[in-house]
């Protein structure tokens, strides 16, 4: 009783604080001399249509970086926590089969599925999206296939390769560009090209989709951790 | 329009922080979390809008000449799709323990877990 009594308070006193926020926001009509200059400078600068992206891949660069360092040290953390001992692996099996409606609409989509998340991330810096909206539909097809078969296997040794593969070329790019160009992650390194075309702004479409491959192999490999514990538990 | 999204938001955060409160089981307390997530995200966006701007993409109709004019702010955008990888990450780790924890002692009711209790 006492905690509900809390619990109501705590929620109508912050409730009471964002009524006064809301009744005093109002928007600006205006950029923010930070935003200003991103709109002005961004395409001689970074040359990039999609600002958000030369915002995140450029300007804040090393952002995110340390944003796919986190998301690499969740990925350890979550396979460290489910290690699981696969003794017998063949032995274990669902307890219901998998209808046939998901099982024939996996197989047509999965490949359809994975070319649009490629699609996004090689094309993030020209529409909306990039390496981590495109890496997360790629392991949505992975999901679709752990659906659709929960026993197949996701092969550890090939996405392990991915992710140190790109997570390494991503900072050699970064301190290629403390060489060649103005500082570390300056997408200078390579010729900024014609405004608007997919081979244009620099290392940005390299990076993004390096950052895609990287995130599509992360979510996987969690995936399959999790994955992982669920077979365990049938077998119990 | 900013009206709108500010109520969705705010509701947002206050229905996660009741998840969070008032539920015993962890999955549900998780599911709060992430409820409350969502409100920040929409709500640091909503910060960034710009009256009558339009989405910070350069094509023909908004140009590199009038870009200042027509588009909202760019930066609250890059900042909200960090905060959804750390958002996901911090769900899995979560989800990952509460897996732990129900291995350990066969139940989900966060009143079971009296250890670090004072």
């Amino acid at each position: 009783m006492i905690r509900n009594i809390l619990i109501i308070a705590i929620l109508a006193g912050l409730a009471t604080v964002f009524v006064s926020l809301f009744w005093n926001f109002g928007s600006s009509d205006t950029l923010t001399p930070l935003a200003t200059h991103y709109a002005n400078n961004g395409v001689e600068e970074v040359g990039a249509p999609n600002l958000v992206t030369s915002v995140i891949v450029t300007y804040r660069g090393l952002d995110t970086l340390g944003e796919v360092t986190i998301l690499f040290l969740v990925a350890a953390i979550v396979s460290f926590f489910l290690k699981t001992e696969n003794t017998n692996k063949e032995e274990n099996s669902p307890k219901r089969e998998t209808s046939e409606i998901i099982l024939t609409a996996s197989r047509l989509l999965m490949p359809i599925v994975m070319v649009l998340g490629i699609y996004v991330f090689v094309n993030g810096h020209l529409t909306p999206g990039g390496g981590f909206q495109g890496g997360a539909i790629v392991a949505t097809s992975f999901v679709l296939m752990l659906m659709a078969n929960p026993r197949f296997q996701i092969n550890h040794r090939i996405i392990a390769t991915v992710e140190s593969v790109s997570g390494i070329s991503f900072v050699f790019i970064g301190v290629l560009g403390i060489l060649l160009a103005g500082g570390f992650l300056d997408n200078k390194i390579l010729p900024l090209g014609t405004f608007g075309k997919l081979f244009s702004a620099g290392a940005i479409p390299i990076i993004y989709s390096l950052v895609g491959l990287k995130v599509g192999s992360e979510l996987s490999n969690i995936l399959s951790n999790f994955q992982g514990i669920q077979m365990k538990n049938y077998k119990q | 329009m900013e009206t709108i999204a500010l109520i969705t938001a705010f509701a947002l955060i206050l229905i996660g922080l009741f998840g969070i409160l008032s539920n015993k089981n962890i999955l549900k307390i998780i599911i709060g979390f992430s409820l409350f997530d969502t409100g920040l995200h929409v709500l640091i966006v909503t910060v960034g809008y710009i009256k009558g701007g339009t989405a910070p993409i350069l094509d023909k109709v908004v140009g590199t000449s009038n870009a200042a004019d027509k588009i909202v702010d760019p930066i609250p955008q890059a900042l909200v799709l960090t905060a959804i990888v750390i958002g996901l990450g911090v769900t899995a780790l979560m989800l990952a323990y509460a897996l732990k924890l129900y291995q350990a002692k066969k139940s989900l009711n966060i009143t079971d877990f009296k250890e670090l209790k004072w």
